[in-house]
């Protein structure tokens, strides 16, 4: 394969349209920010319906309790209350439980007992949101405190309290056990290896915690029977069936609205209690009804992710050849088991563990477990769980590097797979498409002065003075499918798009995906662009709203590039086709005799002879007589179904400097090199790559979704649960190459999830690196000032607890 | 109830308040202003970040009673509905991404600028601590509010 080492694209550089955009690739500003600059986005609690109702949800002050009672007499009593409901409403309709992504299901309301600290017990609808809140304050519950399990680690006990005694015969909290790869193989390696190296590791819980929080407008039409529905969601066909399913209304009489989305990160992607409540209140009181989310009911109720107790070994010779890896994992899944992610894979892709080395053998064990907290798992931009894979591999080589005393850059060096070997087979089944790992490693490391970097560490070291230098590589698998591997609830992971092409040659795209600030009407432009020489300004893209755009899963697991975007070119190219032969007829040629340049069919060997696709769109929908078989007008739809995953990769290398007197970590630089295939907009992709270094940062050093033994959720509010700031972020340094997806019709691979993936092992192998002086071999994250300190005292924390 | 009197955007805005009502929900609800969005509750995150007398605030933490007689700016107010120099930048540089942080990001920097019209990357950095995104990582939203100082200046001389 074809290797360009770029800052930018893998494709020459495009014409110019009429507004001075690329007429295909490159950098574009996008067409989105036209709006979101002056305010007028429109996100869902900007809705406003006339009636319009306001709701409010009470939620457990418990983690684990026995609901005794509940009555709601003084709150209908308030004047402007107009329904108050619990889980015995519900359970009169059978909508008390819902189905959740996981083949488990989910409270609505609480019925029985309450499962986590902020779990849904009873819903108010009023005719403001202050009345709405104040009418919670007027419902009395009794609860009879239950031992709440907040430690995986002892949930699984025999004298644990079994958390889901509403499924039948359940006498313990034990969910599933799934494993992946050869364990006698990867046994008889470990067995003959010189040197094993071991180490436990926790990704702790965290949460996505988009800037919107999650909510829904409910509009059930009394006379007509059609559900309207505008709410946060990054895949509106999969709620519209989910709706359909749970609710048992039909689903053609369901319309869903995903309207500008303030980011998403995988928050958005299941169906929340609160959703289906707002769909009961509008039937209930006939009128439309809004429920939005406040930050603490964001960050304590909707899907967390990770909460993966990892326990990996590393076997190797004794010159640094890495032969196995193996890893056994607790995962944590909360109260219900409510992870999102295709059916098959109850750990998601977390057995593509063996990363981007060239191992003997490999194995995984996963157990996943119940306990007193928010049901999730598979949310924040971590590619169905490649980012606890890329965590545990990227400490597990940091550590033999440790062990063995050898450079981790050089370690990595020689264990990468080699650019020949790809399609590459991993031992744990998955085919990585294409790649050149050394080249993307060394380019990372001229950028950083990596050399230089050493010496200048061993010069502070000398003075006592801690700096840290940290490297991660990493190879993501996005763009799910194929669906006949691939499916969320019996839904095909496949992805529907259309394209009309109007007389005047203008276009609309309609994709079934739904961008949270990806910028899909710039990048979908720009691939009908591309295809099809029509200026992307002349394309409107069209998505988000289930009536009006063809079936498809929806945004996260950077799959909308690989996917819907790969939908794009193709139906595009189905239309260039169509084109093809209408100006064949208008030439009165063979379509064979024609070829295509931008925009335009022309004879071959007389290009005078030829029309454009803007006049192939007149002729197409006017009087022209068109050969047999053609129906006219210029227009063509499709369902893409990848044939692979794609395989972004890319290496990246953190530079820290930690204050020996605190704990102290200042990230100093941040060097990422990302190959993930052609660039449809570098601009973007930059952009996508910035954002995911901030959120690694993030995780590496401040954010923690944290549970002391009652159950008390420790990170319920931005006061709590800390997100990084401008300070805390450096100026990214980014690189790239390039290394085209042999399969995805334009080359590209998906980038939207990579740095998220990626970055947190090189922040945290950076700490650990400044640490080794003190003897660190590792601490989990994050690496709070508190949690280096400690860890410089040789006894880091367990950061999934409450400190005592 | 409480009469209030705001120039909102320009214009004098009157109404009845309840003595809790935030300004955010006043501005959004009542006058309808919704690019102004609602991020935490909590003044951690700055999405609601608007001018009121020429000085950025959060109006989650602001009660419209505070503002009563004050001249308050939202981003659909700035440079009077048009593009002001920090709107351009944040266009230019590839500021923003979901759009939902970016009204408080972009009066918070107008407010550092009316300060500090030709501050450092660090003194952005500080000026900004206050506002959080999720998505753009601030590398560009630093580089937009170095370019907006630019464009200022340079118009101003």
């Amino acid at each position: 394969m074809t290797v360009t080492d770029t800052e930018n694209t893998g494709s020459t550089e495009p014409q110019l349209s009429p507004a001075g955009n690329p007429m295909g690739f490159g950098r574009m500003l996008r067409k989105e920010d036209v709006r979101f600059l002056r305010g007028h986005g429109h996100y869902v609690d900007d809705v406003q319906l006339p009636g319009m109702l306001y709701s409010a949800i009470l939620r457990s002050p418990y983690a684990h309790a026995r609901i005794v009672s509940i009555d709601t007499s003084a709150a209908e009593a308030h004047p402007k209350v107009r329904a108050v409901i619990t889980g015995a409403t519900l359970e009169g309709l059978n909508l008390a439980w819902m189905p959740t992504l996981s083949h488990d299901v989910q409270a609505v309301l609480a019925t029985d007992k309450v499962r986590f600290q902020g779990q849904e017990v009873a819903f108010v609808v009023a005719d403001d949101r202050y009345a709405a809140r104040d009418a919670l304050e007027l419902i009395d519950v009794e609860y009879e405190p239950l031992p709440p399990v907040m430690d995986a680690t002892k949930a699984l006990d025999p004298d644990a309290a079994v958390i889901r005694t509403d499924i039948e015969g359940k006498s313990d909290n034990h969910i599933f056990d799934w494993e992946a790869g050869d364990a006698a193989a990867c046994d008889e390696a470990f067995a003959g290896a010189e040197v094993v190296v071991e180490q436990d590791m926790l990704y702790p819980r965290v949460h996505p915690a988009p800037i919107e929080t999650c909510g829904t407008v409910a509009s059930m039409d009394p006379i007509t029977g059609k559900l309207t529905v505008w709410s946060t969601n990054q895949a509106p066909h999969a709620h519209r069936t989910l709706y359909a399913i749970v609710a048992g209304i039909p689903e053609h009489k369901i319309q869903i609205i995903s309207p500008d989305i303030g980011g998403g990160f995988g928050n958005k992607v299941g169906i929340y209690p609160g959703y289906v409540l707002a769909v009961v209140g509008s039937i209930v009181t006939g009128k439309p009804v809004k429920w939005v989310e406040d930050r603490s009911e964001n960050l304590m109720a909707t899907a967390f992710a990770r909460d993966y107790h990892m326990k990996g070994r590393i076997a190797a010779t004794k010159d640094g050849k890495i032969l196995a890896v193996q890893v056994d994992v607790l995962a944590d899944h909360g109260a219900f088991n409510g992870t999102a992610q295709p059916t098959k894979f109850p750990a998601g892709f977390f057995h593509i563990f063996t990363g981007s080395y060239d191992l003997q053998a490999a194995h995984c064990k996963v157990t996943g477990v119940y306990t007193n907290k928010a049901p999730g798992g598979v949310a924040y931009a971590c590619s169905f769980r490649i980012t606890e894979a890329v965590y545990l591999v990227e400490r597990m080589v940091d550590v033999l590097a440790y062990e063995l005393g050898v450079d981790a850059g050089e370690l990595r060096m020689k264990n990468l797979l080699r650019p020949e070997q790809f399609p590459y087979t991993s031992k744990t089944g998955w085919e990585y498409d294409s790649g050149d790992y050394p080249r993307a490693l060394r380019k990372a490391m001229e950028i950083a002065g990596y050399d230089e970097l050493r010496k200048e560490q061993a010069e502070k070291r000398e003075r006592g003075e801690l700096m840290g230098i940290g490297i991660s590589f990493f190879t993501e698998g996005v763009g799910a499918g194929p669906r006949k591997h691939m499916d969320i609830l019996g839904l095909g992971m496949a992805d529907g798009s259309e394209l009309r092409v109007h007389p005047t040659g203008k276009a609309q795209l309609r994709v079934s995906c739904q961008t949270q600030g990806q910028g899909h009407e710039t990048t979908f432009a720009q691939i009908v662009a591309h295809e099809l020489g029509i200026p992307p300004e002349d394309v409107e893209v069209i998505h988000g709203d289930t009536d009006n755009t063809p079936f498809g899963l929806g945004t996260y697991g950077s799959r909308s590039t690989p996917v819907s975007g790969a939908a794009a070119a193709v139906v595009s190219r189905r239309v260039r086709d169509k084109a093809r032969i209408v100006a064949a007829a208008a030439l009165e040629c063979s379509p064979d005799d024609l070829e295509w340049t931008q925009g335009r069919w022309s004879v071959k060997g007389d290009p005078e002879q030829g029309r454009t696709i803007q006049e192939i769109a007149m002729l197409s929908h006017g009087s022209l007589e068109l050969p047999e078989g053609v129906e006219g007008h210029l227009d063509a739809s499709v369902v893409y179904n990848p044939p692979n995953l794609t395989y972004p990769f890319g290496a990246y290398i953190c530079v820290v400097d930690v204050d020996a007197d605190t704990g102290k970590v200042h990230v100093r630089r941040f060097i990422a090199v990302d190959d993930c295939g052609n660039r449809i907009n570098p601009m973007i992709v930059e952009g996508q790559i910035h954002g995911g270094l901030a959120e690694g940062v993030g995780m590496a050093l401040m954010q923690a979704i944290a549970f002391d033994e009652d159950g008390n959720c420790l990170g319920g509010s931005f006061l709590d649960y800390l997100l990084p700031t401008a300070l805390e972020c450096p100026s990214w340094e980014t690189g790239a190459t390039v290394t085209p997806s042999p399969h995805h019709p334009l080359g590209a691979k998906g980038v939207g999830e990579s740095a998220t993936v990626g970055s947190p092992p090189a922040v945290v192998n950076a700490v650990i690196d400044a640490l080794k002086p003190y003897g660190v071999r590792h601490a989990d994250m994050p690496l709070t000032p508190c949690q280096v300190w400690l860890a410089m005292q040789g006894r880091p924390a367990r950061t999934d607890l409450a400190l005592t | 109830m409480h009469r209030i009197s705001v120039t909102v955007n320009g214009t004098t805005r009157e109404g009845e308040v309840e003595a809790r009502t935030l300004l955010v929900h006043w501005l959004r609800d009542s006058l309808g202003l919704a690019g102004t969005p609602i991020g935490c509750d909590t003044s951690n995150c700055g999405a609601c970040t608007v001018l009121m007398d020429g000085r950025s605030v959060k109006s989650c933490s602001v009660l419209a009673v505070q503002a009563d007689g004050s001249e308050v700016t939202t981003i659909q107010g700035l440079a009077n509905g048009e593009w002001h120099p920090v709107q351009k930048a944040f266009k230019e540089c590839h500021a923003l991404q979901c759009g939902y942080c970016t009204p408080g990001m972009i009066t918070a920097a107008v407010d550092l600028l009316g300060e500090n019209p030709d501050p450092t990357e660090e003194e952005i950095r500080h000026g900004l601590e206050g506002n959080l995104c999720r998505c753009t990582g601030y590398h560009n939203i630093v580089k937009a509010v170095e370019l907006a100082a630019g464009e200022m200046r340079e118009a101003a001389k």
